[in-house]
């Protein structure tokens, strides 16, 4: 158990570290490093190296922005594979929607319960 | 009279009868607070957005300007104002409420002694009994135009300034008791090909110097000619920067009587990474802190060069790096 | 940042080496260490969540992902809303924008933010001004990676 939560943290932390680099290093700003990561997310998916890694660092794969990129990449191979090409595009958004349904739902409850404070 | 390349000499000596002005939070927990007229404790002014409360931090400016100086709204010949937002509506909306012939100005950070330098001008030749100048910004509505939301987890890097929230606004009069405005010198477009919105400060200092070196060498005189020399919103960065590019310039500055207001404003121990910035900036410092100072006697002569980052977020999308801007007014009280 | 050089003057090189002697510089390693504590606890929290719904709620470690999401998503509600996801993104940098919290982060302050201009055109509109790219280009690679694996496989004969 204790080993499951070790490498969620190192794993998460670490890229998170890449994050920072591309922050602090080479000066990108945050929608161009988390679009970044993203992409490496499912490039990595691609080469089928991201799923090992979830089995490895269990969160520490599927809680940073990456886990998007492999999570619709992941659900457009499951489709084709059942349908060919066209599920490819049809099959995108089976498997990653939480993460973006989520933050459109609490965005607007939170728009509705929260003022900004400065 | 035109002096030089780009300074007015004001004979006439336009004086300034009244300051009011008006501060947030952070400027209540700041260096100089005793200097404001008013003192808000959040950011909202009892308003429904960021940008209602920064037109009410100029309405109330104005109207203790006006008090403070006795005089009504309706003896006001024109207002001269300028902010941060969005086709200036904080100012454009004040104006509305004041009610006077209104012109609305942009120099970013510099608008404060743009208006100044304007409002001198046109008093000192007769075309107006009474001006009524200033600036503002408000550090939210700022941060959710030119930056990211304000909830926003971003990472501030150090070289980035705090915009103050604040209105500071001046009544300039052609007779009567008060500090005297005696020249300005109108800036040009500097651009040294900095691109970063997080580091104003040194994109900004190379207009601010220009700006000294123009009005120094148009009057002819050194820079000891002035008790004070203090620039608007240089920052950290952009006040040492400028130091530096001065002796490259072989221009000789006392760095003691060579000061910034973004420096003064807060505290040392105020979150505010490389110092403030921000159009209110220097109205607030120069019309409350600066001129109480002159009107106790420490200074009886002062330059005060406010620096203006001409950018806006289209622009840094767009890949151009960032123009500066800086207007220099010089201010006498009490004696030659 | 060299392309740049090729179009500035002499000055406006020399003016670029003398202010980034006085630039400050950030503080890279200790900016990473903030990252990594932070990130990595955000992701242990994530860790535990998971585990919580699999033996709870029947998730199998393959779905427990989509409710652990959408929990920590709400966790970054409220600390965007009570203002202190701010805070926390000063210090950690990457550590609190890389987790999908930091996405939540985007999208829920903008959210608050722009109620000030109403629903529709305020919050609507304005949602995905900070997440938006990230929705692109993770839609639009994963479509690239997913078409160009397919055709790999369908004509290598696998």
């Amino acid at each position: 158990m204790f080993q499951t939560f070790f490498w969620a943290f190192v794993v998460g932390g670490l890229i998170c570290v890449v994050g920072q680099i591309m922050f602090d290093v080479f000066k990108l700003t945050p929608g161009h490093t988390l679009s970044s990561l993203v992409v490496a997310g499912a490039i990595l998916d691609g080469f089928g190296l991201y799923e090992p890694l979830i089995d490895f660092a269990g969160a520490g794969a599927t809680i940073p922005i990456t886990s998007f990129g492999n999570s619709l990449v992941h659900g457009a191979l499951q489709e084709a594979e059942k349908h060919g090409i066209i599920g490819v595009l049809t099959g995108m958004f089976e498997v990653t929607s939480s993460g973006i349904s989520a933050a459109i739902i609490f965005g607007f409850i939170g728009a509705l319960l929260f003022k900004p404070k400065g | 009279m035109l002096e030089g390349q780009s300074t007015w000499i004001f004979e006439n000596k336009p004086v300034i009868i009244s300051t009011a002005t008006v501060g947030g939070p952070f400027e209540a927990n700041g260096n100089i607070s005793d200097d404001f007229d008013i003192l808000h404790e959040d950011l909202w002014l009892e308003q429904e957005s960021y940008e209602k409360a920064h037109k009410v931090l100029f309405e109330e400016a104005f109207t203790k300007a006006i008090e403070k100086a006795n005089l009504t709204k309706e003896q006001i010949q024109f207002i001269l104002a300028g902010d941060l937002i969005n086709q200036i509506t904080p100012s454009s909306f004040a104006a509305r409420t004041v009610g006077s012939p209104y012109l609305g100005l942009f120099g970013a950070c510099s608008t404060s002694m743009e208006g100044l330098a304007i409002g001198a001008y046109i008093t000192n030749y007769g075309g107006a009994d009474y001006i009524l100048t200033g600036a503002a910004s408000h550090n939210a509505a700022v941060e959710k135009q030119f930056r990211y939301p304000t909830e926003y987890g971003g990472q501030k890097p150090p070289t980035a300034q705090w915009t103050v929230t604040g209105a500071g606004a001046a009544i300039i009069g052609k007779i009567g008791n008060g500090p005297q405005v005696t020249s300005a010198t109108i800036g040009r477009v500097v651009d040294m090909g900095l691109s970063d919105p997080f580091n104003m400060g040194g994109a900004m200092a190379p207009a601010a110097v220009d700006t000294i070196m123009a009005h120094l060498r148009d009057r002819h005189i050194n820079p000891s000619y002035y008790d004070l020399i203090v620039t608007g919103d240089l920052g950290q960065i952009g006040h040492e920067v400028s130091i530096d590019l001065m002796k490259e310039k072989g221009l000789n500055i006392n760095e003691t009587n060579y000061q910034d207001c973004g420096l003064m404003i807060y505290r040392k121990d105020q979150p505010v990474l490389a110092g403030a910035s921000g159009a209110g900036c220097s109205a607030t410092v120069v019309y409350g802190h600066l001129l109480n100072r002159m009107k106790q006697g420490e200074f009886k002569k002062i330059l005060v060069v406010a620096t203006g980052a001409l950018l806006s977020p289209l622009s840094f999308q767009q890949k151009e790096s960032i123009p500066c801007i800086a207007h220099a007014v010089s201010i006498e009280y009490g004696g030659e | 940042m060299t392309k740049k050089n090729k179009k500035l003057t002499t000055e406006q090189q020399k003016y670029q080496k003398l202010q980034k002697k006085r630039e400050t510089k950030r503080p890279v390693i200790t900016n990473c260490i903030k990252a990594f504590l932070v990130g990595g606890f955000i992701c242990t929290i994530g860790q535990a969540l998971q585990l919580f719904y699999i033996y709870n709620f029947n998730f199998t470690q393959k779905t427990a992902g989509n409710p652990t999401t959408a929990t920590v998503i709400f966790f970054a509600m409220l600390l965007t809303g009570f203002g202190v996801y701010d805070r926390l993104g000063q210090y950690a940098g990457a550590g609190s924008a890389v987790p999908v919290t930091g996405f939540g982060n985007a999208v829920i302050s903008a959210c608050i933010e722009h109620r000030s201009e109403g629903f529709v055109y305020g919050v609507g509109s304005n949602m995905f001004k900070l997440a938006g790219s990230v929705v692109l280009f993770g839609t639009f690679s994963a479509f690239v990676v997913a078409l160009i694996r397919t055709l790999v496989m369908k004509w290598g004969g696998f």
